[in-house]
């Protein structure tokens, strides 16, 4: 019964309508619409202005971070891959957007927008991908896999599910320690299908720890489409099985991921326990850069594209007359311009001793640097 | 660019032998032994209409149909037991690991039930478990790996890695019709590498598992490796005979069971030893072997075993760090040359 309810709530801040496939159903306009009958975003909030135009800010932010990013890997100065989220950035900043300093999050490879939100600076970034000694690892690990606790970010790695048992962990400690905070993992519609996952919400569940699972439903994991990775209509189904309250979101509309995940926060920080909320949104870029997307329906990447979070923002701001176009432009050219100082700071950064790779497997006042061995141990 | 209309994608069949890559060669023998085998099924995440994230399935949905390419959900362990269900059944399964560092999801499955069916109740499961392996492409901590020391430690396991071509076909066929859990792995730099191209045989042939190889001929020392690492014992072996060695290089192929006899043949002939793998040192292949060696060859050597291999670290993103952590031509020149020396 609780699941009605807080559907419904998910709803009145807009909520998509249930599809199965990411194919052209007809539903574009499943969404508030403007006067000129365009996709817009709800009109429910609780945002101010101010906060409206911080949020486009994010997303600005996110997607040309990112079109940096695949320029410099065209440079051949990113060795490792770039994984875009074109598309869906309004799912990982709006979100992000909602929770308190002290909340935690755990993203994903495309939430490169919540990493934004929770206050890492484009330049760690950009150093961090071009495997640089100034980025947070110092060129250690790849992309977002890093961390800030003082910022509440604990960057994921590579095996998918791994991090709902480590934020479950978070809330524990969290609540062992009298903090009131909640733990924000994100996940695929693939990721969803790892024990790990199932294993570490289950435990959320039954201890009642504030843990909200953002589930991406972006319809594909790498080429593998949602069907043949559930059997479930709607991956919000999936929390009846832990006994939590399921949502669904229209994962462009920015500010109803806002909305719904402000909700489940308070939700979660007064004592309900685990949320799970679905964003139903879409992968338009590859995998990665190299994926030639050849498994695609032909006709589905026009929709989606159709349905683009960001013009969709754009369209609302202005017909909300919370921004002018120019007003856009400015934060715009603000963006562009801290991107390029922080590309260039990160350029220049020299590229790690390689030395350093022997060091911080353990603490190394304790136990010695993995250095490379003399042969004959000695001579 | 226009997103509306997707190239038609169609992957024809591998030519039955012919010049072919080392991934062409994988391709072709499970094309082969699916063609040969109605038993013989892929299954893993991607492998069908992309292919394999490496392409080494790639076309097999075609030809095969959804019944006998399975495209599975995220879920390791599931692809792993149901491997074993269905080998149970009488099945034969190729299952991928998109990297074999996504094996460790698997672990329990592959350790526990797989290695100890046979054992327990005289269930053998005829599964291959493969997949890409291997650094040295910037591909960081967690697409890197090379997993053959977690599992050699545990009995009813063979692992097998091949370096040219046409072992790894021979040996992908071979694993195929093994009657015991065998783990295939690849080591991705060697994908689509110019230089192991080579002329395939036309004819249906197999590479035993459990036998080495000599790759090059020597008297002076034995560098005993596998995977991409053979290459650089062979870069170095160049180098050396211009110094007035004659280096040996064996070419394991099979890390378990291990083909003691070559290994010790080898030895006997050589009386040095120089052990290479890519894997961390401690607690890697390596070990094993100079145990072998001091156990069985002790009065023939005439210097210490030495191990080059990478640093008791993950392996770094960075092209500095990672060049740093994995064993280099140059360490094996020096170690060789000491080793000759001593
Ligand atoms: C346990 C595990 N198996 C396989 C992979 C390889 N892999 C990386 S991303 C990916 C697809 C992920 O899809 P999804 O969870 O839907 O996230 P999305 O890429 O759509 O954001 C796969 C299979 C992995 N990272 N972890
Ligand atoms: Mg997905």
């Amino acid at each position: 019964m609780k699941k009605e309810t807080q559907r419904k709530s998910a709803s009145s801040a807009g909520l998509a309508k249930k599809r199965r496939g990411a194919d052209g159903d007809g539903n574009n306009n499943g969404g508030p619409l403007n006067v000129a009958g365009e996709l817009v975003c709800t009109t429910e909030t609780t945002l101010t202005d101010a906060q409206m135009l911080e949020l486009y800010r994010y997303l600005k932010l996110t997607r040309m971070v990112e079109e940096r990013l695949v320029n410099l890997y065209r440079q051949t100065k990113i060795v490792g891959g770039v994984f875009r989220s074109l598309g869906q950035e309004a799912t990982a900043v709006g979100t992000c957007y909602a929770l308190e300093p002290q909340d935690f999050i755990s993203p994903l490879i495309r939430d490169l927008g919540a990493v934004l939100v929770k206050g890492i600076r484009p330049r760690e970034i950009f150093a961090q991908y071009m495997a640089k000694a100034w980025g947070p690892s110092e060129g250690r690990d790849l992309n977002i896999h890093f961390g800030d606790m003082s910022k509440g970010f604990i960057g994921p790695i590579s095996h998918l599910g791994d991090m709902i048992p480590v934020m479950t962990g978070i809330a524990l400690g969290a609540r062992m320690q009298h903090k009131n905070l909640v733990a924000v993992a994100y996940i695929g519609d693939g990721g969803m299908s790892t024990g790990a996952f199932h294993e570490g919400l289950n435990f959320a569940a039954v201890q009642r720890l504030p843990v909200i699972i953002i589930a991406e439903h972006n319809w594909y994991a790498y080429s593998t489409p949602t069907s043949k990775q559930t059997a479930v209509k709607d991956l919000a189904d999936k929390a009846a099985g832990y006994g939590i309250p399921g949502h669904i979101v229209d994962g462009n509309d920015v500010i109803a991921c806002y909305e719904v995940t402000k909700k489940a926060a308070e939700f979660a920080r007064g004592g309900g326990g685990a949320v799970l909320i679905e964003a139903k949104t879409y992968r338009r870029k590859g995998h990665a850069e190299h994926d030639d997307q050849r498994y695609l329906p032909s006709g589905e990447l026009d929709e989606w594209e159709r349905k683009d979070p960001i013009d969709r923002y754009e369209r609302h701001l202005i017909s909300q007359n919370v921004a002018t176009r120019e007003k856009l432009n400015e934060i715009m050219a603000d963006v562009q311009r801290e991107i390029d100082e922080d590309v260039e700071w990160a350029e220049s950064s020299p590229m790690p001793e390689p030395e350093k790779a022997a060091y911080g497997v353990f603490d190394n006042s304790i136990a010695p640097p993995a250095l490379r061995p003399k042969i004959f141990g000695g001579n | 660019m226009s997103t509306a209309t997707k190239k038609e994608h169609k992957s024809n069949r591998p030519s039955r032998g012919g010049v072919a890559t080392f991934v062409e060669a994988i391709r072709q023998g499970i094309w082969e032994e699916m063609e040969r085998d109605p038993t013989v099924f892929v299954i893993g995440e991607d492998v069908g209409v992309y292919g394999g994230a490496f392409k080494v399935t790639d076309g097999l949905l075609d030809e095969f149909g959804e019944g006998r390419v399975i495209d599975t959900p995220i879920s390791e362990g599931a692809i792993v037991g149901a491997a074993c269900g269905a080998a149970l059944m009488g099945m034969r399964p190729v299952a991928e690991f998109q990297f074999i560092d996504f094996i460790s999801c698997g672990f329990d499955m592959l350790t526990n039930y797989a290695a100890k069916c046979r054992y327990r109740w005289g269930a053998g499961l005829a599964t291959v478990f493969r997949g890409p392996c291997g650094a040295g492409v910037h591909s960081g901590p967690f697409h890197s790996i090379n997993a053959e020391a977690f599992f050699l430690n545990t009995p009813g396991l063979k692992i097998v890695e091949p370096s040219t071509a046409y072992d790894a076909k021979g040996l992908i066929k071979a694993a195929i019709r093994d009657p015991d859990p065998v783990l295939f792995f690849e080591h991705k730099k060697l994908y689509r590498l110019p230089r192991l191209r080579e002329e395939l045989p036309e004819d249906d042939y197999v590479v035993e598992i459990g036998k080495a190889r000599i790759a090059r001929e020597g008297r002076d020392l034995s560098i005993i490796t596998f995977g991409a690492q053979v290459l650089t014992a062979l870069d170095a072996a160049a180098e050396l005979e211009r110094e007035g060695l004659d280096v040996e290089v064996i070419d394991l192929r099979t890390l378990a069971p291990l083909d003691k006899e070559a290994i010790l043949t080898s030895v006997k002939k050589t009386s040095k030893a120089l052990l290479l793998h890519e894997a961390a040192r401690t607690g890697g292949i390596g070990g094993e072997i100079a145990a072998v060696i001091a156990e069985e060859a002790f009065e023939w050597l005439d210097a210490p075993v030495v191990r080059v291999a990478a640093i008791d670290t993950p392996v770094p993103y960075s092209p500095p760090l990672e060049e740093y952590h994995l064993p280099q031509l140059k360490d094996v020149l020096d170690a060789a040359r000491k080793l000759a020396a001593y």
